[in-house]
């Protein structure tokens, strides 16, 4: 077991490498030099060139690369072009904000993928099976800006209810209903962009363990179908969910760009955005290398955890 | 014979269980003739008309006017256009990527196996939305840009599902006894490997429209795909949510049709998976 995780750390370390070597040529490739961020318009060649000294930028690819690793693990991600603040402070004041909106919708959109997914699957080709999976299709066939776009029409234009933009109404920064009130349409969305894919994985998994041959000894012997399929099939069905909930991980980082730009939520998406269109690259490097580490640590997380809950796969490797 | 006929009682039930794939055809094909067919309409999708503007749906206009006084039905049609075009040339460039790095990978094996598939972890390391961003900054903003982000980041699962049928196909007799002969390997993938994984292949293309529609379309509402005048259906709903509040109609037309093209090649992939691997239906 032990051995099998640290494989599996030592695999994701060159991963992560690659990436953040991919990360620093497409800042070399981007039409700007680092320096640019110090760098303002009235200052004499000879001041250019002895701040280029001072930041090591007068040295070769690979030896700028070494610092700017060595810069990026102790969480210095440099400047942004644009606002010339540091990228790590920006980030770790609008992560939060993100992760406000992210995690309490996946976690519902679990919950109910969950109990529509055991529904679905242990009724399988029945009424309650064809209406959930029939809405499954079109959910995934919906872009989640248009769904955004019309709950907002509804909510906030036509009736009025709920605000439309931001994460506060001025003024009432400390006000938690007001906070409250910004988030519902929001995490509306992103909770029913989160479900149907995975109300199809638990549908999926659930049938496949009702195939499997101790619900038919179970069918023998006589139990009911509820009790096969909370003593024994949930139980099945739930572990791989864990799994899948760990490989989300990066989601709480990158799950939200297109709901925060059309609701102008303070978070890592419009922060992004924002950097794209202004062609700030230290700040864009700095999403891409952060949301890939997440998408390795989630896998690496995920992996162990199915690991962990399934003996079974210990064994086949 | 007998398997073809198996099959084809396999997609009578299918057809009969599934009654949205029946829908999905019928919604592909007109898609498909009202985009091609989209120069019949009576207005120009480009022509301005400043006295009508934001005019709501009428007998005149439809689905009545945009921002510009441009009749926007004429352009959802016009949008078609481009949106099935990218999700088509996409597709086509990610699928020939896909089988090739597949094939490769799976027929050669050894360190051309572990160097590609290495590649192919690396760029499904990072997530796409910001993999395509990035790269979209690099390059002059079009449908060209656009076309080549989707296809050239969108190969990764192609490759994956093909490289693991190649696998099994490599050590079937008819493969083994061409290699025998000395027949050369690209003789042998494309002869024997390929036909045999085209069921899979089209079935992920088939999909691979729509992932590729349904990035165009949020690629183009954030503003980074295709650009004015040309439109799809992504950026005229980009341009519907200035205006929300004052024409919400303009909202509605563009996200249906995505909505249905989308469904529609899903269904459509379905379909085409219950032919290609029968075992799929008893999912």
């Amino acid at each position: 077991m032990l051995r099998y995780i640290v494989k599996r750390i030592l695999q994701a370390v060159p991963l992560l490498l690659v990436i953040s070597v991919i990360c620093f040529a497409l800042i070399q490739l981007a039409p700007y030099d680092a320096i640019d961020t110090f760098v303002t318009p009235n200052m004499a060649p000879e001041v250019v060139a002895a701040l280029k000294v001072r930041f090591g930028l007068d040295q070769p690819a690979y030896m700028q690369y070494w610092r700017w690793l060595l810069n990026t693990v102790q969480g210095n991600f440099g400047f942004s072009l644009i606002t010339h603040e540091s990228v790590a402070g920006a980030l770790a004041a609008r992560l939060p904000n993100t992760i406000l909106l992210v995690l309490p919708s996946y976690c519902l959109a679990v919950l109910l993928a969950i109990a529509l997914g055991l529904v679905a699957g242990s009724n399988r080709g029945g009424k309650a099976d064809r209406i959930i999976d029939a809405l499954c299709s079109i959910g995934l066939a919906t872009p989640t800006f248009w769904i955004a776009m019309i709950i907002l029409y509804l909510f906030a234009y036509k009736m009025n209810l709920l605000p439309v933009l931001g994460m506060h109404t001025m003024g009432q920064e400390n006000n938690i209903h007001d906070l409250l009130a910004h988030m519902i349409l929001p995490c509306t969305v992103l909770t029913v962009s989160f479900l149907p894919e995975t109300v199809r994985y638990v549908r999926s998994s659930t049938i496949s363990q009702f195939k499997e041959d101790y619900v038919m000894v179970q069918k023998a012997f006589g139990a009911s179908r509820a009790h096969i399929l909370f003593k024994h099939v949930m139980k099945n069905v739930l572990f791989p969910v864990i799994t899948l909930v760990a490989i989300a991980l990066p989601t709480l980082v990158t799950g939200a760009f297109i709901t925060e730009s059309i609701f102008s939520w303070p978070g890592v998406g419009t922060y992004f955005l924002a950097a794209i269109k202004g062609f700030d690259y230290p700040v864009i490097m700095a999403v891409l290398l952060l949301s890939s580490a997440m998408v390795i640590l989630g896998n690496l997380l995920g992996d162990i955890l199915y690991c962990l809950v399934d003996p079974r796969i210990k064994a086949m490797r | 014979m007998a398997i073809s006929k198996r099959r084809a009682g396999q997609l009578k039930r299918e057809l009969k269980y599934n009654k949205g794939i029946l829908f999905a055809i019928a919604a592909l094909i007109l898609i498909t003739l009202i985009s091609v067919f989209a120069f019949l309409s009576p207005y120009d999708p480009d022509a301005l008309n400043m006295t009508a503007r934001l005019q709501g749906p009428s007998l005149q206009h439809l689905f009545g006017t945009d921002d510009l006084g441009r009749d926007y039905l004429t352009r959802v049609l016009y949008g078609g256009r481009i949106s099935l075009l990218v999700g088509v040339v996409a597709m086509l460039i990610s699928t020939f990527i896909g089988v090739v790095v597949g094939t490769v990978s799976g027929y050669f094996g050894g360190i051309v196996d572990s160097i590609l598939m290495r590649i192919v972890d690396v760029l499904l390391s990072i997530p796409w939305m910001i993999l395509v961003t990035v790269i979209s900054i690099y390059m002059k903003p079009g449908i060209q840009a656009i076309i080549l982000v989707i296809g050239l980041f969108q190969w990764m699962n192609i490759a994956r599902l093909v490289r693991a049928e190649t696998l099994s196909v490599k050590e079937r007799e008819y493969v083994l006894y061409a290699d025998s002969i000395d027949q050369s390997n690209l003789f042998i993938i494309i002869k024997h490997v390929i036909p045999s994984v085209l069921p899979t292949i089209v079935v992920a293309a088939t999909t691979g429209i729509a992932n590729a529609i349904m990035m165009e379309s949020a690629l183009s509402f954030l503003g980074m795909g295709v650009q004015q005048p040309m439109s799809s259906w992504g950026s005229m709903l980009n341009r519907a949510q200035e205006v929300l509040g004052k024409a919400p109609y303009m909202a509605i037309l563009p996200g249906v049709m995505i909505l249905v093209t989308v469904f529609s090649f899903n269904k459509l992939g379905d379909l085409i998976r219950v032919f290609a691997e029968p075992k799929a239906i008893e999912r």
